[in-house]
């Protein structure tokens, strides 16, 4: 695998590489893959301290800059699942709204039925969102490209209609978490002593403080994931099926496997969403605008194929359903109309043109090739 | 057991809906290799075509269609020729998230003109008509109409592929972009035929969508997904093969809401799925992609 990445690198890099000395045969060349920028230490020290920042926003911040960093925050989570299928493994899914669905049905069925604490319910939401996917991906996976998409979406609608069907659930209509439930959550008591404040409130802080650990716990996998030898194997996926194929890369294992992750975290997700929303229908839950049309919006407007264009589509997007959404018809006209001609004049989004620009990269996930001459 | 042959062939006369839902999608998909996400929205547009035309000059449906057609064929030549054709290339992802923002933007400009009531194409008598065939057993007229259309537009279809000029230019184009351009094929003006064409059959779609039952701007979608999964389970490139998958679809969809009136379209889907765990080809496949 390795190797084939190199050969491949040093192909583009060969026209830049000034020093090969091609008429000493005396010489012979070592190849090292190298990851990261220089600044990897500084970025590392940034990131901490920006998480840390935002766990302790909560003492100053206001109710509505709360709620608002929810919004974002799973939004972003959803973004940089559907960008590593996607961006990375070629799966572009239009039905990725069934693992939010599930997972939020199965956080309703735990929590009301079983008495389960909501978070080990947002857990386990996400195991069984996964495992719905392996038999999903069995048969989503017999389409290729274009087709695979209507399929996931097909997939999605069967999943809504079957737990439709579930009376106890609400059937069509849908149900409500009872407020026992919603303020069962463990450290909403401590949050009310703490910070004096009224359980609504209290709840609100709880819930971002779950979002803001699934959010980074996403980016971190996702980061990790790519620098990894599986990433690699995605990255060779991404740039040719077939060669990547050649050189052994298992191509139905890759995006098996990313498959099901991306269902776990979004099952995950979806049962924290609607914790906070405390009230579900099969409509809303499984609604493709919602968790699949705006998702795909955030990666296309931020950067697809990067780890940091689903953070600025996330910005963009949340600025425009701030300021815009009261439009309604006119508001999604333009998020369609900006999303193709994003997709025609700027393919890469907003992060692929600062990044070549001015070279910028935050979460270098990128190898490069050292060649190193040494004498024989 | 008359209420059961009644389904059956309610399901089988629906197929030939879902066969006109289909044939464009199969059209354009086999000679361009594009997947519109936007096809059942067009579908719609279609329909509230029609019904403003109908509308505006007082025609009967049938006959405003025929004011419809040119429209959309020039709705679908426009598109292709100044948006869809800068897509088609290698990459997977401009055709299918282009298609899917024009898929938003149609349904919410639709809700903007129209609002979201559903409305309805009156055809008159022909709309309740019936046959009888004796001991319970009869069929709408309607839906006769529609299905002799499905045959229609599908003889129609293959008459143009391998009989025209402009058919052997199409299928030159499907075997291999590069030799047609060599041999002074503008392949533009011929995808933008195509999606032209693929319009024409929309609207025969819409007219009979709008007429069965109550249409809204939101419907589109799941048009797109009866009509995808005939295609799938008639196998790419066949139209024949389409009007098969459609009354298999039909079929499934009229023998669930028989059974249960909830499970109707869930069961057409179970029976899509089923042919593709199956058979992931298709039944009657042709093309290779």
């Amino acid at each position: 695998m390795d190797l084939f990445w190199q050969v491949a690198a040093w192909q583009q890099n060969k026209d830049d590489d000034r020093c090969r000395p091609a008429s000493k045969p005396a010489t012979a060349r070592a190849y090292r893959s190298q990851i990261g920028a220089g600044h990897g230490r500084l970025l590392a020290a940034l990131g901490i301290a920006l998480v840390g920042l935002l766990i302790v926003l909560p003492t100053f911040a206001s109710r509505n800059a709360i709620q608002d960093l929810i919004f974002i925050f799973y939004m972003l989570a959803l973004a940089q699942y559907w960008n590593l299928l996607a961006g990375y493994a070629g799966l572009v899914s239009v039905g990725q709204q069934a693992f939010v669905g599930l997972g939020a049905y199965l956080l309703f069925a735990l929590t009301i039925f079983a008495d389960m604490d909501p978070i080990l319910a947002i857990l386990l939401a996400g195991a069984f969102a996964g495992l719905c996917a392996v038999p999903t991906a069995f048969v989503v996976f017999r389409l290729r490209g274009a087709y695979f998409a209507i399929g996931t979406w097909v997939v999605a609608e069967v999943y809504r209609l079957v737990l439709a069907q579930f009376k106890s659930l609400g059937g069509g209509t849908g149900t409500s978490l009872p407020p026992s439930v919603t303020n069962s959550v463990v450290g909403i008591e401590w949050v009310k002593t703490v910070f004096d404040v009224r359980t609504p409130a209290a709840r609100d802080i709880v819930t971002y403080w779950i979002a803001l650990a699934l959010v980074s716990g996403t980016v971190f996998a996702v980061y990790w994931i790519l620098r990894s030898r599986r990433g690699l194997a995605l990255a060779a996926i991404r740039d040719s099926e077939a060669a990547a194929e050649s050189v052994g890369v298992d191509n139905f294992r890759t995006k098996f496997w990313v498959y099901v992750f991306a269902a776990v975290g979004t099952g995950m997700i979806g049962a924290l969403i609607y914790l906070q929303k405390a009230r579900i229908s099969p409509d809303a839950a499984f609604s493709v605008l919602d968790w699949t049309a705006y998702v795909i919006f955030i990666v296309v407007i931020g950067g697809i194929g990067t780890i940091e264009g689903p953070i600025i589509g996330v910005i963009v997007f949340y600025l425009m359903q701030t300021y815009l959404s009261s439009y309604g018809t006119w508001y999604l006209i333009l998020l369609g109309a900006l999303a193709i001609v994003i997709m025609l004049f700027a393919p890469k989004g907003i992060w692929g043109y600062v990044s070549e620009r001015w070279g910028l990269v935050l979460f270098p996930v990128r190898r490069k090739l050292n060649v190193t001459e040494e004498a024989k | 057991m008359a209420e059961w042959i009644n389904t059956i062939i309610q399901g089988i006369l629906l197929g030939g809906l879902y066969a006109l839902f289909a044939a464009g999608l199969s059209l354009i998909f086999g000679i361009m290799r594009l997947v519109n996400l936007a096809h059942g929205d067009l579908i719609v547009l279609a329909a509230f075509a029609i019904l403003a035309i109908a509308a505006w000059l007082g025609l009967d449906p049938f006959l405003a269609t025929l004011f419809a057609i040119p429209v959309m064929f020039a709705v679908g030549f426009g598109l292709q020729h100044v948006l869809l054709n800068r897509t088609l290339g290698r990459d997977l992802l401009p055709p299918l998230l282009v298609t899917f923002g024009l898929s938003i933007i149609i349904q919410n400009g639709l809700m903007e003109a129209f609002s979201a009531d559903s409305q309805l194409l009156r055809s008159g008598e022909i709309g309740t008509a019936s046959i009888s065939l004796g001991g319970g057993v009869a069929f709408g007229v309607l839906p006769l109409i529609t299905f002799l259309s499905a045959i229609a537009v599908i003889m129609a279809l293959n008459l143009l592929f391998y009989r025209t000029e402009l058919g052997r230019a199409f299928r030159a184009t499907s075997d291999d972009l590069e030799i047609a351009q060599v041999m002074g094929i503008d392949h533009k003006r011929i995808f933008a035929m195509a999606m032209g064409i693929a319009m024409i059959v929309v609207t025969i779609a819409a007219l009979y969508l709008g007429m069965r039952a109550n249409f809204d701007p939101t419907i589109g979608p799941a048009r797109l997904i009866y009509a995808f999964e005939a295609v799938i389970i008639g196998g790419l490139g066949s139209l024949w093969g389409t009007l098969i998958g459609g009354m298999i679809i039909g079929l499934a969809q009229t023998i669930g809401a028989a059974v249960n009136p909830e499970w109707q379209i869930l069961a057409g889907h179970v029976a899509f799925l089923i042919v593709l765990v199956l058979r992931p080809r298709g039944l009657f496949p042709r093309a290779f992609d």
